[in-house]
């Protein structure tokens, strides 16, 4: 309520687009960053030591590919997560940089060092020609590999932090962090199903760049690879499953969000069932591939590298998930409201206090437009109007066809978070409960679209009649 | 409408409350930590823009003769390094602004929002193209194949151009909260403050710093020089002194029409100083430049040393001068922020002590009662609301209180036309059986 909204109608509000750029960036950085770089570094290692420049032309070609996607889109969608969550979450954004600060800043340190090896490991890689300058380039690759790593468990940390809730305002130690239960398996798990897609990407990516020949370079990245794969499925299996099980135990912990029983328990089935798809046709792969890796194709490859996105894609929403209805765990709400003002607020009144809207007070005159702010402070940033997850759509499977009940609506708004978890409380008064159920009525009849900030600007209240403008010196 | 009406209504400035939890870092040390990591930023951010812009230039000289050609090629290699640079680097003072100016900094965000968001996609494709016009250029380099190549080299350099102008759209609004309520999209932004003096005055910087880092790049002993064919060393650095001089000498135009177009919220006299202080060492710098163009092959460059670390003072005296306008700028706005946020944490303190008192006593309400908020969602007592009313549930649990109480534990599906009720296990046997005698009691009345 203190930032222009930002908001898209018919995307959720926007959320997607946060979910979108993030999943990019995650399925960009694990497979390519933390998995292809070390397995690549050992290619070009084997091929200086075997003294086989086929093997070291490939990892150098495959190296190619890597750095171009991950120095573009990958690091893009990086800075993308920033930009993006401070348009549609500037207050949890702006909160969690202030409670994050050194985390954030050590990773970026690590990450200036990253993009810097990279290049300097792939733009290099031609002029190293004797022996000596050799060595000296494989050992970039190394530091490389290490520094894309841990890149990725800072960032774990900082994300396990964010749902550890309460914790952080006692202590607030980097410690902390990693010991929060979730830690360690997610750590592992990353890793592990790194080294798995990391490891099915360079195969796939061989097929491109070899002729395939007996003894020739494919046949040696297929024998190589297939027992990193097999390896790495195992370990991802048991990681995940560590994971799995962790989740609830942890959640318990967090006494609110451990209510939310169905929408839970439903992912939780879920994430089993990808979970163990993923692993078996990664395992298959690695074993066919140790077996008779010639015989396998490269679209073969495609089926666990999509289940793979699939697994990823699903982690991280339920990731997201878990932390509703808070944006930080026991301190602020997904939309903004912090726990500790939320009486008050429901006493005084949201829109009292409110920067971004057209009234102050409900009155049965401007019942819609208020109940139109107060839809936007406090359920756009989950929910859009009419579109996907619509508030439109919610009321309809509740209610049905037929003419809602106002009441009853305003009760529900009222009580929102004791029967659906994790939704937060409702953070008005009652005459704004009222105003909201009044403009959703509305909605319902026009289907109008609701505009943010950005393209029709501020809503700012009347300035108050009474007092003059003092004229400042 | 009367004029006072009308003025108050322009002269709105919201004011709007801060974030509550405190800055990691004291406010100084974060301000000098904005202003060096941003000229960091800044510095490649010029490579890169500069850079493409020189690229560009030659690869269409190099139509008439191909060694030009050669040395655009020779440029592209470092854009495509410095503009990751540009990227990372651009993240540390991103958070530095987002910690010093929350307020102004997210609602500028979120005002040129559609634009603030496209720069991921723009850049991205940016950069893919920057990669596409330098592997292909001696693959895509005769009749229509030079054409398409020029043609890529073009868009990615109109992106480098455009891209910057969201940015200066973004630092230019947040300095001014009175003109927030005018903007409705990303270019009516582009109407408060002087965005258009500023790019201008950014894009001279950018080719005059590309430049000054080619007089080093090429003139460095151990770059292969025998690789540009028709270029001498004392040439390049020539050729590129006079890239730093001449576009240095027009920021003495460029310069005073930025600082003039200024709105006044933020001019002080330190402004003044600063950046004429900044702009006595770029007149020295300039004189320099132009003493040495003239030099002979074998001098020029020689004061390349000095001259680079004047340079970076002038850039250190205009970074700074930005950051004194901005505090003076806002420094009213964030006063008014600031005491906004502390009389409201005070209500809010207040109202916390007094309800906490009484939030004891109600304690002794009873329980049912209180707890039947959770399910007063969808059950009132003669209506149904999304579930059956009260009346209904005390004819089929009449003196069975245990029956709800394993229901809303593991609610089955019964009626067709309803939606399922969501289980309620969290609340515990003992909470639910109190509710479930109060629904019992309340449904009797
Ligand atoms: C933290 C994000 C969040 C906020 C804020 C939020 N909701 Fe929800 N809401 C959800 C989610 C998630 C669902 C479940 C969606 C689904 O059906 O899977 C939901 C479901 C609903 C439902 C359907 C409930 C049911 O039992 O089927 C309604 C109605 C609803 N929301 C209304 C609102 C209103 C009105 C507001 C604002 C006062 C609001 N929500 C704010 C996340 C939120
Ligand atoms: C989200 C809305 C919702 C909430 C909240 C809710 N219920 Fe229900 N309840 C329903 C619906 C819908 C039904 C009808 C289900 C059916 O018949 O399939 C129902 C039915 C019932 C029934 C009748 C069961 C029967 O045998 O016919 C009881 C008893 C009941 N609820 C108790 C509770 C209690 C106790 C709570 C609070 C702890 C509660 N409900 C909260 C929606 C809700």
């Amino acid at each position: 309520m203190d930032f222009p909204p930002y908001y898209l109608d018919h995307l959720a509000g926007g959320r997607l687009i946060i979910g979108l750029i993030a999943s990019i960036h995650v399925l960009i950085n694990h497979p390519l960053a933390v998995g292809a770089y070390p397995l690549l570094v050992f290619m070009e290692w084997r091929g200086h030591k075997l003294n086989r420049p086929d093997l070291d032309q490939l990892a150098y070609r495959i190296t190619f590919v890597v750095f171009l996607i991950t120095t573009t889109v990958g690091a893009l969608t990086g800075v993308g997560i920033w930009i993006s969550t401070s348009l549609f979450a500037p207050f949890g954004i702006g909160s969690l940089l202030r409670v994050f600060f050194w985390g954030w800043f050590t990773e970026w340190i690590v990450f200036i060092s990253e993009v810097i090896l990279i290049m300097w490991w792939f733009l290099s890689w031609k002029k190293a020609d004797t022996p000596d300058k050799k060595r000296k380039h494989i050992r970039i690759g190394v530091a490389l590999a290490i520094m894309s790593w841990i890149t990725m468990a800072i960032i774990v940390a900082v994300l396990g932090f964010m749902m550890r809730p309460g914790e952080w305002s006692q202590t607030r130690t980097f410690i902390d962090a990693v010991l929060n239960p979730l830690y360690l398996p997610q750590l592992l798990f990353r890793t592990s199903f790194a080294f798995m897609t990391g490891a099915v990407f360079i195969w796939f990516a061989t097929f491109f760049f070899t002729k395939g020949k007996q003894g020739g370079a494919r046949s040696w990245v297929v024998e190589r690879l297939s027992h990193v794969v097999t390896v790495a499925t195992i370990a991802t299996a048991i990681f995940g499953i560590w994971y799995w099980q962790a989740v609830p135990e942890s959640m318990q912990a967090n006494k609110s969000v451990a209510l939310l029983s169905q929408q839970f328990s439903h992912w939780h089935d879920k994430y089993q069932w990808i979970l163990g798809a993923t692993v078996i046709t990664f395992f298959l792969v690695g074993v066919i591939g140790v077996t008779s890796g010639r015989l396998l194709p490269r679209w073969a490859l495609l089926i666990p590298t999509f289940l793979g996105i699939w697994m990823l894609g699903h982690f991280e929403r339920a990731r997201e998930f878990m932390r509703k209805p808070w944006v930080i765990g026991d301190y602020m709400y997904s939309n903004g409201i912090r726990e500790d003002e939320l009486a008050f607020l429901q006493s005084e009144g949201i829109l009292k206090h409110a920067t971004y809207v057209t009234h102050r007070e409900v009155t049965p005159e401007n019942r819609i437009e208020a109940g139109q702010d107060v839809f936007m402070i406090s359920c756009s940033r989950c929910h859009s109007t009419t579109g996907l997850n619509g508030v439109i759509e919610k009321f309809t499977t509740m209610y049905g066809e037929e003419s809602w009940n106002d009441d009853g609506m305003m009760l529900f708004i009222q009580n929102m978070h004791q029967t659906r978890t994790f939704m937060p409380p409702f953070p008005g008064n009652e005459d704004e409960a009222k105003a909201l159920a009044a403009y959703i009525q509305s909605l319902r009849g026009t289907g109008e679209t609701l505009h943010g900030a950005q393209t029709v600007g501020i809503r700012l209240p009347e300035p108050a009649p009474s007092p003059p403008p003092s004229p400042k010196d | 409408m009367t004029s006072p009406d009308l003025f108050s209504i322009l002269a709105r400035t919201p004011v709007p409350r801060d974030l509550e939890l405190p800055l990691p870092l004291p406010e100084p040390v974060l301000t000098v930590l904005l202003v060096l990591l941003f000229l960091l930023h800044i510095f490649f951010v010029n490579l890169m823009v500069g850079g493409t812009i020189l690229v560009t230039f030659f690869e269409i000289l190099g139509l008439r003769r191909p060694r030009w050609d050669e040395l655009g090629y020779e440029i592209a290699k470092t854009v495509t390094v410095n503009k990751s640079l540009a990227v990372v680097l651009g993240i540390g003072p991103l958070l530095c602004i987002n910690l010093l100016y929350t307020i102004q900094w997210y609602s500028a965000n979120a005002l040129t929002g559609h634009a603030w968001l496209l720069i991921i996609p723009l850049v991205t494709i940016a950069f893919l193209l920057a990669y596409l016009h330098k592997y292909t250029w001696h693959r895509w380099n005769t009749g229509r194949w030079k054409q398409l190549h020029l043609t890529i080299g073009l868009i990615s350099l109109l992106l480098f151009l455009a891209i910057p102008v969201i940015f200066l759209a973004n630092v230019n609004l947040m300095h001014f909260p009175s003109e927030w309520a005018k903007v409705k999209g990303f270019f009516s932004s582009l109407e408060p403050g002087n965005v258009f003096p500023r790019y201008v005055h950014f894009l001279l910087a950018s080719i005059a710093i590309a430049s000054l880092f080619m007089v080093g790049w090429f003139g460095r002993k151990s770059y292969p020089i025998e690789r540009l064919e028709g270029f001498t060393r004392p040439g390049l650095k020539r050729l590129f002194l006079k890239g730093t001089a001449f576009p240095t000498a027009a920021q003495f135009i460029a310069g005073p029409l930025l600082l003039f177009t200024l709105p006044k919220v933020g001019i002080t006299t330190s402004l003044y100083q600063v950046i004429l202080a900044g702009a006595s060492v770029g007149l020295l710098v300039t004189w320099l430049l132009f003493r040495e163009i003239r030099k002979s092959d074998d001098h020029v460059g020689n004061r390349y040393i000095p001259i680079c670390f004047l340079f970076s003072l002038v850039v250190l005296g205009m970074g700074s001068g930005r950051q004194i306008y901005r505090q003076a700028a806002l420094s009213e706005h964030k006063q008014e922020i600031a005491d906004r946020t502390a009389s409201y944490e005070s209500a809010l303190a207040e109202f916390r002590a007094t309800h906490e008192a009484t939030d004891t006593e109600a304690n002794s309400k009873p329980a049912g009662e209180t707890l039947f908020a959770n399910c007063a969602a969808c059950h009132a007592p003669e209506i149904q609301l999304v579930g059956p009313s009260l009346a209904e549930i005390a004819e089929i649990y009449a003196g069975n209180p245990e029956g709800i109480v394993a229901w809303a534990k593991a609610p089955g599906k019964k009626r067709p036309q309803l939606p399922p009720m969501p289980p309620f296990n969290h609340l515990g046997d003992e909470a639910l059986h109190s509710i479930a005698v109060f629904m019992l009691e309340k449904a009797g009345k």
